[in-house]
């Protein structure tokens, strides 16, 4: 179980200081799969490199704490300063276009090795790496090549297979088929989902597609403005949101074989610009396990 | 009827590679479409990346030169053999929307320069003419010409840089209007203000689109005929409606299974813990 415990993020620019997440207070449980949806400059992806520990100027943690939970390789506890021994073995991360960040002048299986903290046996984790790309789908001949030798998709799975080679207690996945093909997306999230599985472990899933985050997630957090407009179970969000933003996300999409007017909450809402709600920091239990932020006592915007 | 679109036998290739082991690679693989009606539509190009969809919006666009084959847009030769031979008057037909709203515009220039300019040389307006067409084209996307004079790319969002990019489009009044992937680089929440902006052109301005998506759910919002592109071919077209809700090929069932949608899961999400 993860606690953040009013945690704000800001980064220094110059004289200026941007508080990209401002006061989030939530409990993510064990062994479950949590969307993060909400647009660019949400704090989304800031949040989700506090919670891996990448702290690192010009962002600064200026209030909170986060409360891990989890025992690192060594069996002590993990807190936000011995993170860093942890990345990969505990806890790792799938980058944004992370089928551009393998190193492209070394071969597969040398990525595999360069692991931090890998056992010192090369032969035996070379041998346990084909065995589980295997695993995976892909071919054992994917070691010895170079990342430009694999298309997106298989380069995605690489990426997976190395996040989740030493089964980590919690993955972060930070839009991770956001480049590929609808017919490989699927692909990859159902490996994703069936990984989760066989792990039990607990993966954060930032997208921005509302279909994404229904086939795949057991929870939903709406961030909007640094802050947390509603967190709750994945049917209980799509089939009754509380918030306006997330009503919003969810009208914004169109379904095949259905013919309402869409966007049209959006087209509205739109002409308040990027601040069109007022979103307050406390969140408020409407049903069991489903918060929503509390509604501001003074409204911007058209919507709110 | 008009003919709004047509394609004869259109084949582009590329070679790549070096000057002695040159692979060519079939972008375009004989494709053939047809649109004739009497009133504007939005015709949607689908298909995975490396399908051929870009080439073939460059080649609407005589961004590329087709290897052999010709485009027919509202009963004239753009693209092929016997084009129109006027760069002036093709832009005054077809005018392009491109993904990347932040690329089609420098970043050291303040935006309404390229409406101005657009109103000047395509459609050869003159001073007091230009600014009139530029306020009125913005108004049509929602926008007002003071929000706008004089700002650089950097002060707008990626919704409204896009809807920019359409009011650029109008200026010369295009019959067709060939977007290649308009809304890929824009917030979901907000990218449906650009489909129902087409939606509305199409119904209210007599606009034609070409629609170049890979997001299948929204080319069946707004389009009346749709192209499924494989590997340079056309492997199913017709009306939008109908090929999404009796595919006949294979690759668009393929296509259509892999959506994630928010109304039926692909398979059950089993868990074992308790809500928290």
């Amino acid at each position: 179980m993860i606690r953040l415990n009013d945690l704000k993020l800001s980064y220094r620019l110059g004289t200026r200081t941007i508080d990209a997440v401002d006061g989030v207070t939530l409990t993510i449980p064990d062994n479950c799969v949590v969307g993060i949806a909400g647009e660019s400059g949400s704090g989304k992806s800031t949040l989700m490199k506090a919670i891996y520990g990448d702290i690192q100027s010009p962002m600064y943690l200026s209030r909170g704490s986060i409360d891990y939970g989890l025992k690192g390789a060594d069996g002590r506890p993990v807190t936000a300063e011995n993170l860093r021994r942890e990345w990969f073995k505990t806890i790792s991360y799938i980058p944004q276009s992370s089928m551009n960040s393998l190193n492209p002048v070394i071969r597969i299986r040398e990525q595999f090795i360069d692991f931090p903290g890998t056992d010192s046996n090369k032969k035996r984790v070379l041998e346990r790496a084909r065995d589980y790309i295997g695993k995976l789908g892909l071919p054992p001949e994917a070691m010895d090549s170079y990342p430009h030798q694999l298309s997106g998709g298989m380069r995605q799975r690489m990426m997976i297979a190395l996040a989740t080679f030493f089964q980590p207690e919690l993955i972060i996945a930070d839009e991770p088929t956001t480049a590929l093909d609808v017919v490989v997306q699927k692909d990859i999230l159902l490996l994703l989902m069936e990984l989760q599985e066989q792990m039990g472990n607990t993966i954060l899933v930032v997208s921005h597609d509302m279909g994404v985050h229904y086939q795949v997630t057991h929870k939903m957090l709406i961030m909007y403005a640094g802050r947390v407009v509603e967190y709750g179970d994945t049917d209980s969000v799509f089939a009754d949101p509380q918030h306006p933003y997330t009503k919003m996300l969810i009208d914004s999409l169109p379904t095949i074989g259905e013919d309402s007017m869409r966007g049209v909450i959006a087209s509205q809402a739109g002409a308040g610009g990027d601040r069109a709600y007022r979103v307050e920091p406390n969140l408020i239990e409407v049903k069991p396990g489903h918060f929503v932020a509390q509604p501001a006592r003074q409204q911007a915007g058209v919507f709110a | 009827m008009t003919v709004i679109l047509r394609t004869e036998n259109l084949n582009k290739l590329y070679r790549l590679g070096g000057f002695m082991r040159a692979k060519p690679i079939q972008a375009l693989n004989e494709v053939n479409i047809t649109v004739e009606s009497d009133k504007p539509v939005v015709i949607a190009v689908v298909g995975e990346s490396g399908s051929g969809k870009t080439t073939l919006a460059k080649t609407l666009l005589r961004l590329e030169t087709p290897t052999s084959g010709r485009v027919i847009v509202y009963d004239e030769v753009v693209a092929g053999q016997g084009a129109i031979p006027s760069r002036k008057s093709f832009l005054g037909l077809v005018q392009p929307i491109f993904q990347n709203p932040f690329e089609a515009f420098s970043r050291y220039r303040p935006v309404d320069i390229y409406l101005e300019e657009t109103a000047r040389r395509v459609a050869g307006m003159d001073g007091p003419q230009a600014e009139a067409a530029v306020g009125e084209a913005l108004k049509s996307v929602g926008l007002d010409y003071d929000q706008v004079r004089g700002k650089y790319t950097a002060q707008f969002s990626g919704g409204e840089l896009q809807r920019i990019s359409v009011a650029r489009a109008l200026i010369p009044n295009p019959k067709l209007i060939v977007a290649d992937e308009p809304v890929s680089m824009i917030d979901a929440s907000r990218r449906m203000i650009i489909i129902n902006l087409f939606k509305r052109l199409r119904d209210e301005a007599g606009r034609s689109f070409v629609y170049i998506t890979h997001d299948l759910a929204t080319a069946y919002y707004i389009s009346d005929f749709i192209a499924v592109m494989n590997k340079g071919r056309v492997v199913e077209f017709g009306p939008a409606r109908q090929v999404m809700s009796d595919p006949q090929h294979d690759y668009t069932r393929l296509l259509l299974s892999s959506i994630p949608t928010t109304t039926s899961r692909w398979r059950e999400r089993p868990r074992r813990v308790a809500s928290g």
